[in-house]
């Protein structure tokens, strides 16, 4: 099968769906040219009015978003960084997270944000930031967050068919990453995890792109005759918690690996669920491995020492398991 | 401009209901019995009026923290708005949104909104599916003259503009932000003059006169309608209550206007002005304009009746409505 980037699968799944809903339409900064190749190349077939380039307006045009959905489109809104979230934070979590709802359900908001998230290298901390906690905490939003660029594809399809506003973080610094994904048409359904390795003597869930190390991890570790299975969320919200606890039953141990920062964090979220709900099924702490709580640094040595790796999962895995 | 007697007598009842429905609910507000906050716009019904006297039922509004007005004016049914103020289930947003958050989307009303300058970008967006859709809807946007400092008001002018949206902003500009003077926090005297930033007209209107309100608006519908994109209409007019009722509870003896100034402006009351006018013009009697007060107070009763009966929502219904696809 043939092998394509995450912006591959992402150009793809824009295709697909603009060419299957007249009302879907996108909008963003540099759309048209696609800074990450995302949707470069798009306009030539929708041309510039399905595809559009906007100011440097976040809040204007993802709040022009939540209205177009409002009144019937389908928006599929390009925050280019997940750090410009900041800059529409009202809109996001105050206006398409909420507006449903708080019409007592009549307003529709089937709209979809793509955001490009995490360290994306020597970017420094303005640039570098995961977000999907936060959002986590907003009611009313859906987030997905998928590993690979096949998830990514499935997933951001699925996205773009809700009726809900979810958001889709893409792929950070694995813009070179590639996996074998098929011509024809296919769908992940959000809310569905999915355990991308199988193993028996610890968990490790693994949110996004961390997907990767995590696996590089179980790898290596195999070889020492330590036995991991990867489980991956996919989507944050909803989350797949059936999936998350049958492999910590099936463990007994669980390590939660996310690029996020330790306070308040996703991995904060999925612990304390799975110390809710699956306490019985342990036979040791929750480790988590997370970015350290500072703002991310500029320098690549400091940068390295922040975030999380495969030596800092290898570690964890092995104080679980002894 | 010469009106018909029926649409003067139609934005005479509306006018009258957006009043009484505020007088209303300040009333039943002050003694306990309404929820959460209360922002009324007595004293500025002509523009609600006069802006949706020139929409279809198609066209959408998008609307603030200050909105009844909006909402009557572009045919929000008195019953479950009134539910909704008192939190009952039968309200328009099943008691999830309150008096600051009332929609009917039926009716292109895509709602009040709690954030200063939240809307903005809303309205401008409503316009942006219209025009994708080919179709020839119009969207009104209405917000404040302190959300005319907020960032989404740029932003969201400019992108009219520069994609030629069938949006019409309509900066009520009721001289306060909060407790506030506009004047004091605003860098220009006429907020219209801000238009010309962004390569659109900008025009001031009496906003206590309903005619010149409709007649503006619909100049701007009609340009909107032709393709030709966006305009800012300044509607000047005056708040007679405060930024939320009950704000001397909290105000104590700190004001932030005089009694004169109000008096002056109650002198100049939209409604009071708009039937002196008409009636010595000899298009309506009195007889008739008390008809049509005394039928508005009716209507007033029964949903206020409506209201006082209706079950408030169980609690577990918090958890309905999150999502669509849960």
């Amino acid at each position: 099968m043939r092998k394509i980037t995450f912006a591959q699968a992402i150009n793809e799944a824009l295709r697909e769906e603009m060419r299957r809903d007249p009302a879907t339409f996108i909008m963003g900064e540099d759309v048209e040219v696609g800074v990450f190749g995302a949707t470069t190349g798009l306009v030539d077939e929708f041309g510039p009015t399905r595809v559009r380039n906007t100011p440097i307006s976040e809040a204007g045009f993802v709040g022009a978003g939540v209205g177009a959905a409002m009144a019937g489109a389908r928006p599929l809104v390009e925050i280019q960084i997940a750090s410009f979230t900041y800059c529409c934070w009202d809109q996001l979590c105050n206006q398409a997270a909420k507006l449903h709802y708080m019409t007592g359900g009549q307003a529709k908001m089937p709209i979809t944000f793509r955001t490009l998230y995490g360290a994306l290298g020597s970017a420094a901390a303005q640039h570098s930031v995961t977000v999907y906690a936060q959002l986590m905490s907003v009611p009313g939003l859906k987030v997905v967050v998928p590993s690979g660029p096949y998830d990514m594809k499935g997933l951001l399809k699925s996205a773009i068919r809700d009726d809900d506003p979810v958001i889709v973080f893409e792929y950070g610094r694995f813009g070179q990453l590639k996996e074998a994904v098929p011509e024809e048409e296919y769908l992940v359904p959000l809310g569905r995890g999915a355990v991308k390795k199988e193993g028996k003597d610890t968990t490790v869930v693994a949110i996004g792109i961390m997907i990767q190390k995590a696996l590089a991890a179980a790898e290596a570790l195999e070889k020492e005759g330590i036995s991991v299975e990867v489980v991956d969320p996919r989507t944050l919200i909803p989350l797949d918690e059936e999936t998350i606890l049958k492999s910590v039953q099936k463990t007994g141990r669980v390590v939660i690996v996310d690029e996020g920062h330790r306070r308040g964090g996703a991995a904060a979220d999925l612990a304390a669920m799975i110390a809710d709900k699956g306490f019985d099924y342990l036979d040791g702490p929750i480790k988590r491995v997370t970015a350290l709580d500072a703002p991310m640094p500029f320098s690549p040595p400091m940068e390295n020492f922040v975030l999380p790796d495969e030596a800092k999962i290898q570690a964890a895995v092995k104080e679980l398991v002894g | 401009m010469e009106l018909p007697k029926e649409k003067l007598l139609q934005m005479d009842r509306t006018m009258q209901t957006i009043r009484q429905f505020e007088e209303r609910v300040r009333d039943i507000f002050r003694t306990g019995q309404i929820p959460g906050f209360l922002h009324v716009s007595i004293g500025e019904e002509a523009v609600a009026t006069g802006v949706c006297a020139a929409l279809t039922d198609k066209d959408y509004i998008t609307s603030t923290h200050r909105g009844h007005g909006h909402l009557l004016a572009k045919g929000g049914k008195l019953k479950p708005m009134t539910a909704e103020i008192f939190g009952k289930r039968t309200g328009y947003c099943k008691g999830k949104g309150g008096s600051m958050h009332i929609a009917d989307l039926s009716l292109g009303i895509l709602g009040a909104n709690g954030i200063v300058g939240g809307g903005i970008p809303i309205a401008t967006g409503a316009a942006l599916a219209a025009q994708l859709r080919g179709s020839r809807e119009v969207a009104a946007c209405f917000f404040g003259d302190g959300a005319a400092n907020e960032g989404t008001f740029h932003e969201s002018l400019n992108l009219a503009a520069i994609w030629k949206l069938p949006v019409v902003y309509v900066c009520e500009n009721n001289s306060f932000a909060e407790f506030t003077l506009t004047r004091d926090v605003t860098s220009v005297k006429d907020i219209a003059d801000r238009a010309r930033g962004h390569d659109m007209p900008g025009v001031v209107v009496n906003g206590n006169d309903v005619v010149e309100v409709y007649e503006t608006t619909l100049q701007a519908v009609e340009r909107a309608k032709r393709g030709e994109g966006p305009t800012l209409i300044e509607a000047k007019t005056y708040r007679w209550e405060g930024h939320v009722v009950g704000e001397e509870a909290f105000l104590g003896k700190w004001g932030y206007r005089s009694q004169e100034e109000i008096e002056e402006w109650k002198r100049r009351c939209p409604i009071a002005t708009f039937e002196k006018r008409f009636t010595e013009a000899g298009i309506f009697t009195q007889a008739e304009l008390d008809a049509v007060k005394a039928e508005v107070k009716r209507e007033m009763d029964e949903a206020v009746a409506f209201a006082r009966e209706s079950p408030l929502p169980k609690p577990e219904e918090a958890l309905e409505d999150i999502f669509i696809n849960p």
